[in-house]
């Protein structure tokens, strides 16, 4: 088995830089979405209850393709008609943009879930603490439960950014050039899928095992004082 | 909307849903039947039994499912050896391929399920059996995974939902389940917004009636009363 690369070193390499540029950019649009859906859905008002619970719901229970698919073509008209009016009729949603929005968007719904675990593990005696200290409401939560949040929510947003990092490859449908879409350029021009699939899936595996690497030190840094020295 | 669209093309997408069931029904069956020796192996005491499933489920769980179904349904085909085995039949289809290789990658994941199952086992239960007298097996058979079923079971309706959603992947390969289909029909009319929308909906029923199901499953197991720890 001959494992050269007939020159799509390069190539593979542009494609995993995309692929970690893409995972990333959905990671910070998934964080924010996250927390504003755990905000939505632990808050005392009725409709933004309703609102959090179905957006976690409703984007859960539909596969990410169908996500990424619809984002991308579904966006067309919409992107036409707001380009319009601003003067650009040809504005459209590229390949990248789409998938940033598709896996944040997922990404988001899970997090939810995740930072309203944590928002509900702290206990209630802190926020009376801030309250009796006199502190506003905002104050309240960047300063006492936002920190205290990050270290119970790791584990679960590791956990999630694994799954993100793989579905990572579901944008090389609507042919964003990562790892999948230029292995299946190799693919087409030099006859060999199995060398290069195989090739995709060990890129793959060492962005996860360096995903787990890096989680593994910030779990340990955020739990500095909580364990205890054997 | 144009829900005109949607009627007209109801059957259609009605087709695309039953091939997604067929593909999820026999993938999460099948990777169950092949996950309970991996996952007893997983658990197992000794490192020579434990390294083969690890290095199985770690390859399966740590990449994407996209790179695991192009190298069954187009990498295979590389190999001249393959397309004269006996299995070149099954392995040009890519419904075969399908189903190969989401049972290979779910039995990983339900694998690992069951490895935390038997793991959160109580000591005290195990040595109960041992007390009574049980052989290996015998505790295997009567204590480990009756129980171990019931402490997984969650996990696994949650392992079948995301099998659900992951069996839209199977599109890329040429199959025409329920985002196959749509993608065939929006080729035809251009109208991405209603059918992926009904698609959409159509998911979120199945994996509604899914739940539910499992619910049922749960409370006949009485899966609540023996996580008593």
């Amino acid at each position: 088995m001959t494992l050269d690369l007939y020159g799509f070193g390069p190539a593979l390499l542009a494609g995993t830089l995309m692929t970690i540029q893409l995972a990333l950019c959905a990671l910070a649009l998934g964080l924010v979405l996250g927390l504003l859906g755990a905000l939505a859905k632990t808050s005392p008002n009725r409709f933004l209850q309703w609102l959090g619970g179905t957006y976690s719901t409703i984007v859960r229970g539909v596969p990410e393709l169908l996500w990424v698919l619809l984002i991308y073509f579904g966006t067309v008209n919409l992107m036409r008609e707001l380009g319009s009016l601003l003067g650009h009729p040809e504005l459209e949603l590229n390949a990248f943009a789409a998938g940033v929005i598709a896996l944040g968007l997922c990404f988001g719904a899970y997090a939810t879930e995740v930072f309203r675990g944590a928002i509900l593990a702290i206990p209630r005696g802190h926020r009376e603490a801030g309250q009796a200290l006199g502190l506003a409401k905002g104050r309240i939560f960047w300063r006492i439960i936002l920190p205290q949040m990050w270290r119970i929510a790791l584990p679960g947003l590791g956990n999630l950014f694994m799954i993100l990092m793989k579905d990572t490859a579901l944008v090389s449908v609507i042919g964003l050039e990562e790892i999948m879409r230029r292995s299946q350029i190799a693919v087409s021009l030099s006859k060999e899928p199995f060398h290069f699939f195989l090739i995709a899936a060990f890129i793959y595996l060492s962005l996860t095992v360096l995903a787990m690497t890096a989680m593994h030190f910030l779990e340990q840094r955020a739990s500095r004082g909580f364990k205890r020295s054997t | 909307m144009n829900w005109e669209v949607i009627y007209k093309f109801l059957p259609k997408l009605l087709e695309g849903a039953w091939l997604t069931l067929e593909l999820v029904g026999i993938a999460v069956i099948a990777g169950l039947i092949l996950a309970i020796p991996l996952g007893i192996a997983r658990a197992s005491r000794h490192w020579y039994v434990r390294a083969l499933p690890y290095g199985y489920m770690f390859f399966f769980r740590g990449t994407p499912l996209l790179v695991q179904l192009f190298l069954v349904y187009y990498g295979l085909a590389q190999f001249e050896a393959v397309r004269q085995g006996p299995l070149w039949p099954y392995l040009r289809d890519p419904f075969w391929c399908a189903i190969i290789t989401m049972t290979l990658h779910t039995a990983a994941y339900i694998a690992e399920i069951l490895r935390g199952a038997i793991q959160a086992i109580p000591p005290g239960e195990l040595e109960a059996a041992r007390a009574l007298g049980m052989s290996k097996t015998q505790t295997l058979f009567y204590i480990t995974l009756p129980r171990a079923a019931r402490i997984g079971l969650p996990a696994y309706s949650n392992e079948v939902i995301l099998m659900l959603k992951a069996s839209s992947l199977a599109s890329t390969i040429t199959l025409l389940e329920l985002t196959g289909m749509s993608r065939t029909i929006i080729a035809r009319t251009y109208l991405p917004v209603e059918i992926f929308f009904a698609a959409g909906m159509f998911y979120l029923v199945i994996a509604y009636v899914m739940v539910r199901a499992f619910k049922l499953l749960e409370r006949r197991l009485r899966v609540d009363a023996c996580q008593g720890r």
